[in-house]
């Protein structure tokens, strides 16, 4: 259980990805959180907000920026911005590989921060999952109008129905053992060198 | 098929990760049977973590970096060593055009001479001061950088304070030209082509430059993960001679425009190859028209520039003592004095034959005039490398060169 809340900062350019953080921080009983998108001013914005933790995403550019910064703002403790546990490779592993990168005040335990990681953690994965999905259902789309592009290639040059002309794409799919959008972008890149402005 | 050795390697978009970058892409590494597989990183905190947590094996790395590893100033405790150098000089001071003029209203003219344009800046920060006005922000790349510690060194030559009569603040290297140009900083020390850039976009001039502060002076490196090297060795040697014949071929004239175009590519600068030139001919643009040539303005292969010197670790260790960011004891010094490895990249370049100097470590600022030195295999030639305020650095006398560079 959290006994006195820390206040955390969350940097991340990315809107979204900020935003999936910062409710999963809260959900986790983390009051105080802030989440800054841009790093300009931010100095006075970590002398305001005093954090204990900052949460960054790897490829913010500034990280270099921000750590100097977050030493110099507690100068006067002369702390140490820490990673996680200096013992913990494989959490501080699968924070790197999850793209996060925590700051910690040195002389805060390390049991009362790790939750703090690990839930950035998993939300930054779940964010990643989710661009993975819309990507994956775009690149979908993508080829599902190029086999309609290479379907009505077909249909016109040699006079089959829409049927014929996806069941020859599938057959010759199968038989060069590529995929169907494969044989698709083929027919629509050769028609577009060969012919006078083959279109649908 | 398949590489003997695969190596993954970080580095920053700069110029001076073109002797790593051209090792990967023009095929000096797989000659060595290495397969090097290059990542371009977006700071240097994450160049140093992801060494320390094995992402990496090596990478491009300020110099002073590894021993900030060593000496525990990170946030990740893990042993880098140096065991090649990436070239010598190629930074430079630049300031925005409004700072220049009243640089010039001071005496400072477009020569690039660091004690006239140090005196003027001197004189203009006074006069600030005394106007109530703020101080001056000047910025550079981490504070655990070969910028930091000359910017530092050139000002307090000058008789400025940098802790108390400038602001020093962290700001990436592709970011300085814009962060410039907004008046976030007023002036900026970082290597090339982030200088020649503001000067082409009309919005900084070149004030002094890195081989006239300190000349042939030490700047990126080699890091390596100290525990990947061990279990490695071959393929850490393999590497350095690939690292070799890349330095050789980028330092030769001929290959210029075929090395500016590699990496004017977005994946590694994804800048103009022009704006590149001068670093690769030290003819530079400072603004307002005037130009310099400046001889050694960076150097990826000449005059030694490859060798690990033990002095350029140990100068970096007297820097960070100067500036308080580690304090000056047996133990820190010995860690200094074993992060650069001079033993390994003369065990890797023995079978090649080329020249290698038989120290490790030189007296720095002694050398006047180019010299020959005593070397193994072949001649080698050394210097000229005086610091511009005529001190000299005897890596064996530590303790009195630390004395005599309290704040001024």
């Amino acid at each position: 259980m959290i006994r006195t809340s820390l206040a955390v900062l969350v940097i991340d350019e990315n809107r979204i990805r900020a935003s999936i953080i910062e409710a999963g921080l809260r959900e986790a009983g983390h009051e105080r959180v802030t989440v800054v998108h841009d790093v300009s001013g931010i100095a006075r914005r970590i002398a305001e907000i005093e954090p204990d933790v900052i949460v960054i995403d790897l490829e913010n550019p500034n990280r270099d920026m921000l750590e100097n910064m977050f030493q110099l703002s507690r100068a006067v403790k002369r702390p140490i911005a820490m990673f996680v546990d200096r013992s913990d490779q494989a959490s501080i592993e699968a924070a790197v590989d999850a793209g996060v990168s925590a700051y910690v005040v040195d002389g805060l335990r390390q049991e009362r921060v790790k939750p703090i990681l690990d839930m950035a953690v998993s939300r930054f994965n779940a964010f990643s999952r989710m661009a993975r999905e819309l990507e994956e259902a775009r690149s979908e789309l993508e080829s599902r109008k190029v086999i309609d592009r290479a379907k009505g290639i077909l249909m016109k040059s040699r006079g089959l129905t829409e049927e014929a002309a996806y069941t020859l794409l599938r057959k010759t799919a199968m038989n060069q053992n590529r995929k169907i959008s494969d044989i698709a972008q083929s027919l629509v890149t050769a028609a577009g060198l060969l012919g006078p402005a083959e279109d649908e | 098929m398949g590489a003997e050795h695969q190596i993954t390697a970080g580095f920053m978009p700069l110029f001076d990760s073109a002797v790593l970058v051209a090792a990967g892409e023009l095929g000096f590494a797989a000659r060595e049977g290495i397969d090097l597989i290059l990542h371009r990183e977006t700071s240097w905190a994450n160049i140093r973590d992801r060494i320390a947590i094995g992402h990496f094996d090596l990478a491009h790395m300020l110099g002073p970096m590894p021993l900030a590893c060593n000496l525990g100033l990170t946030p990740l405790a893990s042993e880098t060593i140096v065991p090649f150098s990436l070239g010598l000089g190629g930074n430079c001071v630049t300031v925005s055009n409004a700072v220049w003029e009243s640089m010039a209203a001071h005496g400072a003219v477009s020569d690039l001479d660091p004690a006239r344009a140090g005196a003027a800046l001197g004189a203009f920060i006074r006069e600030r001061a005394a106007a109530g006005r703020e101080p001056l922000r000047f910025a550079v790349v981490h504070p655990h950088s070969g910028h930091n510690y000359e910017l530092r060194y050139w000002l307090a030559a000058c008789g400025v304070d940098p802790d108390l009569e400038i602001e020093i603040v962290i700001v990436p290297p592709p970011f300085m030209t814009d962060a410039l140009a907004a008046g976030r900083i007023d002036g900026y020390c970082v290597g090339e082509p982030w200088n020649s850039a503001a000067v082409a976009a009309g919005t900084g001039h070149i004030v002094t430059v890195k081989a006239l502060l300190w000349r042939n002076s030490p700047e990126k490196v080699i890091g390596a993960r100290k525990a990947w090297a061990q279990e490695q060795p071959d393929a850490l040697a393999a590497l350095l001679r690939a690292l070799h014949h890349s330095a050789r071929w980028c330092q030769d004239a001929a290959n210029r425009g075929e090395l500016a175009a590699l990496m004017a590519q977005p994946g590694f600068l994804g800048q103009k190859a022009a704006i590149e030139m001068p670093i690769l001919t030290g003819h530079l643009q400072l603004g307002g028209g005037a130009q310099r040539t400046v001889e050694d303005f960076f150097l990826p292969f000449g005059k030694a520039a490859n060798f690990p010197w033990k002095s350029h670790s140990l100068w970096f260790y007297t820097q960070m003592v100067r500036w308080g960011h580690v304090a000056h004891t047996p133990e820190n010094l010995a860690i200094a004095r074993d992060c650069y490895r001079p033993d390994l990249y003369r065990s890797a370049l023995k079978p090649l034959g080329v020249a290698l100097p038989g120290a490790n470590a030189k007296v720095e600022g002694a050398l006047k005039v180019a010299t020959p030195v005593g070397s193994a295999g072949a001649s080698l030639v050394l210097g000229p490398d005086g610091f511009f305020d005529g001190q000299i650095f005897d890596p064996d006398e530590i303790d009195a060169y630390i004395a005599s560079q309290s704040h001024p």
